[in-house]
């Protein structure tokens, strides 16, 4: 165990420090769940893959710097910081990239990491559909081989960034017969084209956060399958533990919200506003709580580092960033006291976080999951 | 920057595991609420075979040479089967000879500590109880700003009754006179912070090996009790109370591991750090208490099956070395007042909100 950050490290943090000073926009943008705002991030994103700092710990070739997953910790210390936009294309970089990187054949890495990289193309989750939310396995969207094609049918809902997104991935049963999570295959779909209908939904902002899309014989060529045909439900598993495990909320993010809370606490005190004798307990406790999430992201990454992977246990995680966030939201609302109704970051903030503990798998099926798989409680 | 254990760490912890889970069962343990000490000099001898008490002190003086991250994964598994024995204030008392400046009381017990033929115990006058004094060999005691060394038949011991049979408790008192002086003023007072902060971390490791004990438990009897004509462990009920202290056990985890690197290394953030995994240790032994007793029902609840034996260890943990109110007091001093450090790990809060 060495809990000091090496000389390059420090380096590393000490230039994407300076990079981020001069680049990150002084205005913060327009949401991304609005078209305005989704062009503006992805300016943003234009920028940073410029600066070679969109996607730290991926090849050179396919857009990225070619550090190590430490070192994306520490840019993404350095990100939270400075404050800068939220990441548009996140289900492609965070998600999708990595299953790519890890079932992708070597066309299909270069045909679509780099334009991922540099959120040319954003990417859209599908998914959810009707009658499979928890309960996955259910899916019943087709794509059906013919020839060196599929044709995909069927309707997927709640595609984060499906609004304005350029492509989407998600599962889809091949084999008509198949039952629960056998048949199912990865595919990636583009989001514009003959028998593709984008309905987007609005989340109760009243921006257009996701989207239902619609197949209708839409035709798609047979190299978007990724990963080996019928067995989509283990490759969709190992974009599911990227989400939760690892890189869809990196700690700073919630270290960051922490220093904000603690600020607001002070402010508060500092103001003569009242506030009740628990709450600098509180506030504390959550400045704890995102070192913990902090300090757990280490050790995972150090044990990915020494050849291990991610498993179950990235439901824990997901449970305990996704009850943070609303937590954290929550009492500074409550220190706003009644000024805690107004829209501001922290108004946002705290809607958004309502989302945590739903998406990404509810965060019961998550319990389950650490139930079943972690403890080894019977599933019947 | 690597977050893990060597493997070498890791075979020692596996090594420790074996032997108490042999040794040390529950029957034994509580054969030990009714003895008059409560402690086996037999078994500390074992103990100290295995390097366990003098796994802190250096090797000039016979022991093991080692530090507080070695250390934590071990106190994990005597947390785990429920050891009383008096590890976490003799390595308490080790680390204050380890420091003096003077070296002859060092070398007087380190290395009898080392060879399982002395205990230490360590206090604070005016605050708190002190462990294990009716079987300490030397008392290291912080008192009106000196820090002493008080020798076993110069101590009074009067014993205070503790809730947890495996517990042993006391009020002491002597004669000035007795009592030998190790160091005064700032570095007196240095060395007793750095003991309690150590003894925090032990018992907040301890704790990790109690929840882990008390889940396990309680996963395994809903894995074979049925009702309905199913195994009650397939309840969502059931299933999601165990998966929340599952959480709040594995986030402990981590800032007892990160504080145990911050004693090992005197880290500006070591009291912050100790607090931290202290309340949050104790938080989750706590609750996989409640949550264990819930799964077992009625009969978890009596005094034959023995969910108690870690819900008491759990309860005094949590108050030994340091209370949840007064780590929670100073997790708020240094977070919210910056009164001492605290320090985020990797991220840095931006001027303006620092």
């Amino acid at each position: 165990m060495d809990l000091a950050f090496t000389p390059e490290q420090e380096a590393f943090r000490k230039e994407a420090r300076a990079w981020l000073e001069t680049n990150v926009p002084a205005e913060p943008l327009e949401t991304f769940d609005l078209p305005d705002g989704f062009e503006q991030h992805r300016e943003w994103e234009k920028k940073l893959h410029a600066g070679g700092w969109a996607m730290v710990p991926w090849p050179v070739e396919y857009g990225g710097r070619g550090a190590d997953l430490l070192s994306w910790l520490v840019f993404e210390e350095e990100y939270y910081r400075s404050g800068a936009p939220g990441r548009v294309n996140q289900n492609g970089i965070f998600l999708l990239g990595p299953t790519i990187m890890e079932y992708g054949t070597p066309e299909q890495k270069a045909r679509f990491l780099p334009k991922m990289a540099s959120s040319e193309e954003v990417w859209a989750q599908g998914w959810s559909e009707p009658n499979a939310g928890s309960d996955m396995a259910n899916i019943q969207a087709t794509a059906i081989r013919d020839g060196d094609h599929f044709v995909v049918n069927g309707q997927k809902t709640w595609a984060s960034r499906g609004a304005y997104a350029h492509w989407l991935f998600g599962l889809f049963r091949t084999d008509p017969e198949s039952k629960r999570h056998h048949g199912l295959s990865f595919v990636l779909l583009p989001l514009q084209g003959e028998g593709i209908t984008v309905r987007p939904i609005q989340k109760i902002n009243g921006k257009a956060a996701f989207a239902e899309v619609f197949f209708d014989d839409a035709r798609v060529p047979v190299e978007n399958l990724l990963g080996p045909e019928g067995q989509g439900w283990s490759v969709a598993m190992a974009t599911a533990g990227f989400e939760r495990g690892l890189m869809l909320r990196s700690p700073a993010r919630f270290q960051h919200t922490a220093a904000r809370l603690v600020a607001l606490y002070r402010e508060t005190v500092e103001r003569g506003d009242p506030v009740s004798p628990s709450m600098r307990e509180r506030v504390a406790r959550c400045w704890m709580d995102a070192e913990a999430y902090c300090l757990n992201t280490y050790q995972t990454v150090s044990r990915l580092l020494a050849g291990g992977k991610i498993g179950a246990e990235a439901s824990l995680n997901k449970i305990f960033w996704s009850e943070l966030d609303v937590r954290m939201h929550e009492l500074a609302l409550e220190l706003l006291g009644p000024r805690g109704e107004m829209p501001g970051a922290w108004l946002d903030g705290y809607v958004f976080a309502l989302s945590g503990p739903i998406y990404a798998g509810t965060n019961q099926i998550q319990k389950n999951i650490i139930a079943e798989r972690i403890l080894g409680l019977p599933r019947k | 920057m690597d977050f893990g254990f060597s493997e070498d760490q890791l075979l020692l912890q596996s090594t420790v595991r074996d032997f108490l889970q042999a040794e040390c069962t529950a029957e034994w343990v509580r054969s030990g609420w009714e003895t008059e000490t409560g402690r086996d000099p037999v078994f500390w001898k074992k103990l100290a075979e295995l390097g366990i008490p003098g796994l802190l002190v250096p090797e000039r003086h016979g022991g093991l040479g080692m530090d507080d991250v070695d250390l934590v994964l071990l106190m994990e598994e005597v947390g785990r089967v429920g050891l009383a024995e008096p590890l976490v204030p003799t390595v308490q008392g080790v680390g204050i000879l380890r420091g003096l400046e003077d070296a002859a009381p060092a070398a007087e017990w380190l290395p009898r500590v080392a060879e399982g033929d002395a205990i230490l115990t360590v206090g604070v006058m005016g605050n708190g109880f002190v462990p294990d004094a009716h079987v300490a060999d030397l008392l290291l005691i912080h008192d009106d700003g000196a820090l002493l060394s008080v020798p076993r038949d110069a101590i009074r011991a009067d014993p205070v009754a503790s809730g947890d049979g495996s517990q042993r408790l006391f009020e002491v008192s002597f004669s000035r006179a007795d009592a030998g002086v190790l160091a005064q003023g700032e570095r007196a007072r240095a060395l007793v912070a750095e003991a309690l902060d150590r003894g925090a971390l032990c018992c907040a490791a301890q704790a990790l090996g109690v929840a882990d004990q008390l889940i396990r438990m309680a996963a395994e009897y809903a894995s074979q009790r049925e009702q309905f004509g199913v195994a009650i462990g397939t309840f969502q009920a059931v299933k999601h109370m165990l998966a929340e202290v599952k959480v709040a056990l594995e986030y402990a985890r981590s800032h007892v591991y990160r504080a145990a690197y911050s004693v090992a290394h005197a880290a500006p953030a070591r009291a912050a750090d100790a607090s931290m995994a202290k309340l949050a240790a104790c938080e989750a032994a706590s609750t996989a208490a409640k949550v264990s007793l819930q799964v077992h029902g009625a009969i978890g609840y009596t005094y034959e099956q023995d969910v108690h034996v870690w819900m008491k260890r759990a309860w005094s943990l949590e108050r030994a070395c340091g209370d949840s109110v007064f780590h929670r007091a100073r997790l708020c001093d240094a977070v919210i007042d910056g009164k001492s450090p605290a320090e985020s790990f990797g991220y840095s809060p931006p001027a303006g909100l620092g």
